[in-house]
């Protein structure tokens, strides 16, 4: 398993903001990666994995963030996560994923 | 044993178990564990997390079929919160390495996030505090934690500890459950402070931290006379302060036999003896203490203690409970006395800079008509139940007096075009507890049918000191020769214009102060019910000879340490038993 690194800038395109419900999508998502996945805004800089951490960045609406990740899957993980930036959080079914499962394969 | 010294603010001796609340009135059973058992504490709280995760989860899947997906994402981003790594990994700090109990570290650590995110200014993320507040409830449920409320019924009476209380916390409390108060914070003018004062339980605050130092179930007395509580105290100590308990309930029994006796001093000056009262439930209070009526019915708490801004009828429903209880006796009304930034329910101000120099009190009743006519509407209702008396706190301009009562005019008016039955004239008074009041005086009598000194605030605005302010609060004192001036003034001109007055401050609870009030020509005082018996005993041992000397000498006095000195060293020399307490 080769350790690669990735990253790019995105935007906050939803009305409100960086709210709960982004932010919980957002975390559930960069918790299926094995790689560790940053986030920041103007400086500061937290773990995309925890829903606390993005919330505290309080990021509005056009706000620009910075997506890095390090780790065997970085490019699959800041590739699905600017996705989901890119389309305002909309188009995922909350559904879809097993919150259950994705955390105890995470928590160790 | 551990003696922690604090500030006194309600008198008596409690002993008990402590109830310690968190602060979201959550009992926490123990903050501190033995290294020992850090590990077990560990496991205690994965498993916590997970109960309360699955618990989430059902509400989310229940949720989501009920209410619709939207209020499912939020259970769903709550269920997240739970799992948070970042929460885990400082809850799990606090555990190992402070030897927190998980109760106290998913609190400590939870109200740092719920504070921070309250202070970003913005109310989206002031809601996120709210979903904070939330986990933390379903966690220290799932904890073995209980709220501690009216429907405990198993639970014991104890020493209620924690780091603060808020006015409605305070006030939607069950004082059955309640033996006494101690927190880290809150100063002598705190609401702690009132309401313990007004349910008679000895408090103690502005302790420090000291939560961690004890667990539920502990030993603690509370000396509400000396300031300080001691934590699992020896045999000989808890003896002492049984057998002082036992003491002061003898002197107590014997101050009440002076219940249905006037208040008169020995060459028979009549003084009247009101009560100041916060809530209803007080009137029994007043009426065994004998207090001939009350002086000053704060009716804050109306809008402190409930979620929603109180209804015409929800104040007219408090206000006539005590006019019905009073048959017939005065009853002096305050309006609402807030600041801005205590109305919970629609803050009405931005943050203030200073508060007590800002939109509060009448100024804010004055701003918002809607607020201020509910309150008026029910006071006047009740009017016709008995001596009911509005006054109107912090006036300062005459403007200001002259509006509030066009407004009263007003609302009476409708109120009988809406067919109420309202008294058709009853006394409108103001409170002097700002110095502009008290030098425009003359002008202010000619339009008011009473005042009421509030020495309290009075004091605060004279001597530029917060008292509530740690760094200054030595500097505040009742007894200042400037604040003795402008009291001396106000009793001077209220009787050369032959204007009702009465002093509703602390300063009239104190009987060496009390005296001195009475020196200056003061007739009427009003305090608290608890106070009343004692001041009427010192009242009765003195003559106005002695209240007048004690008066003259204070004036010739330069500083308020002098004053203090020399009243207290008087009023023990004419009362030597009170003095000391026997």
């Amino acid at each position: 398993m080769s350790a690669s690194f990735s990253e790019r800038t995105v935007v906050v395109l939803n009305q409100a903001g960086l709210h709960l419900r982004p932010a919980d999508l957002l975390a559930r998502a960069a918790s299926r990666f094995q790689c560790q996945i940053e986030i920041t805004k103007d400086g500061q800089t937290v773990d995309c994995k925890s829903i606390l951490s993005i919330l505290t960045l309080a990021a509005p609406q056009g706000c620009q963030l910075r997506l890095t990740a390090n780790g065997a899957d970085a490019h699959d993980a800041v590739e699905v996560l600017a996705s989901m930036f890119a389309d305002g959080f909309k188009d995922i079914d909350d559904a879809e994923s097993s919150p259950n499962s994705l955390q105890r394969e995470q928590s160790n | 044993m551990l003696e922690i010294q604090g500030i006194a603010v309600s008198p008596g001796v409690a002993i008990g178990q402590a109830l310690i609340l968190d602060r979201e009135g959550y009992r926490i059973t123990r903050c501190q564990i033995a290294p020992a058992d850090r590990k077990t504490e560990l496991q205690r709280l994965e498993q916590a997390i997970e109960a309360a995760a699955d618990r989430m989860d059902t509400h989310r899947e229940q949720s989501a079929i009920s209410l619709g997906a939207d209020v499912g994402a939020i259970f769903s981003a709550h269920v997240q919160l739970l799992r948070d790594p970042r929460l885990r990994v400082e809850w799990r700090q606090l555990i190992q390495e402070e030897c927190f109990s998980a109760e106290y570290a998913v609190s400590t650590v939870l109200n740092r996030y719920a504070h921070a995110f309250r202070s970003m200014g913005s109310p989206i993320m002031a809601e996120r505090a709210g979903d904070i507040r939330d986990i933390e409830r379903v966690l220290l449920e799932s904890l073995g934690g209980h709220p501690l409320d009216v429907s405990n019924t198993g639970a014991q009476p104890g020493i209620l500890a924690s780091h603060d209380l808020t006015p409605s916390e305070t006030a939607n409390l069950d004082r059955r459950l309640i033996l006494g108060f101690c927190t880290e914070i809150g100063g002598p003018s705190g609401h702690t402070a009132i309401v313990a004062r007004g349910l008679e339980i000895p408090a103690v605050v502005g302790l420090g931290p000291f939560l961690q130092k004890i667990s539920g179930g502990s030993d603690i007395i509370v000396d509400g006379y000396r300031g300080r509580i001691i934590l699992e105290p020896d045999e000989p100590t808890r003896v002492r302060y049984l057998e002082r308990r036992v003491d002061r309930q003898c002197r107590a029994e014997r101050l009440n036999t002076l219940r249905d006796l006037p208040a008169t001093t020995r060459d028979d000056v009549r003084i009247r003896l009101l009560a100041n009262i916060e809530f209803p439930h007080e009137v029994e209070a007043c009426l065994a203490r004998g207090a001939e009526g009350v002086g000053l019915y704060r009716t804050e708490f109306l809008y402190l203690s409930s979620e929603t801004e109180p209804s015409e009828q929800e104040h007219y429903e408090a206000y006539s409970e005590v006019m019905k209880a009073f048959s017939g006796r005065p009853v002096v009304m305050r309006t609402l006395d807030l600041g801005a930034d205590k109305m919970g329910q629609r803050p009405l101000a931005e943050q203030e800079h200073n508060p007590f120099l800002g939109l509060c009190s009448i100024r804010l009743s004055l701003r918002n008509p809607a607020l201020f006519r509910t309150q008026l509407r029910a006071m006047m209702r009740a009017s016709i139940e008995g001596d009911l008396r509005i006054m109107f706190p912090m006036i300062t301009t005459l403007h200001e007096l002259r509006t509030a009562r066009m407004l009263l005019r007003q609302v009476s008016e409708d109120l009988q075009e809406d067919g109420f039955n309202i008294a058709g004239q009853i006394q409108v008074g103001m409170m002097v507890e700002v110095p502009a009041a008290v030098l425009m005086l003359e002008h202010f009598v000619r339009e008011v049918d009473f005042i009421s000194l509030g020495t309290n605030d009075l004091t605060q605005y004279t001597l530029a000191v917060d008292r509530s302010n740690e760094y200054v609060a030595d500097l505040y004192t009742a007894v200042d020769p400037a604040v003795l001036r402008l009291i001396k003034t106000t009793v001077d001109v209220a009787a050369q214009y032959q204007v009702d007055l009465s002093v509703c401050g602390e300063m009239s609870s104190t009987p060496a102060y009390a005296l001195l009030l009475v020196g200056f020509g003061v007739r009427t005082l009003s305090a608290p019910p608890a106070a009343i018996p004692q001041l009427k005993q010192a009242l009765r041992s003195v003559t106005v000879d002695d209240c007048q000397f004690m008066a003259k000498r204070a004036m010739e006095l330069e500083t308020a340490r002098e004053v203090d000195a020399f009243l207290n060293g008087h009023f023990a020399t004419l009362l030597p038993d009170m003095a000391l307490g026997v």
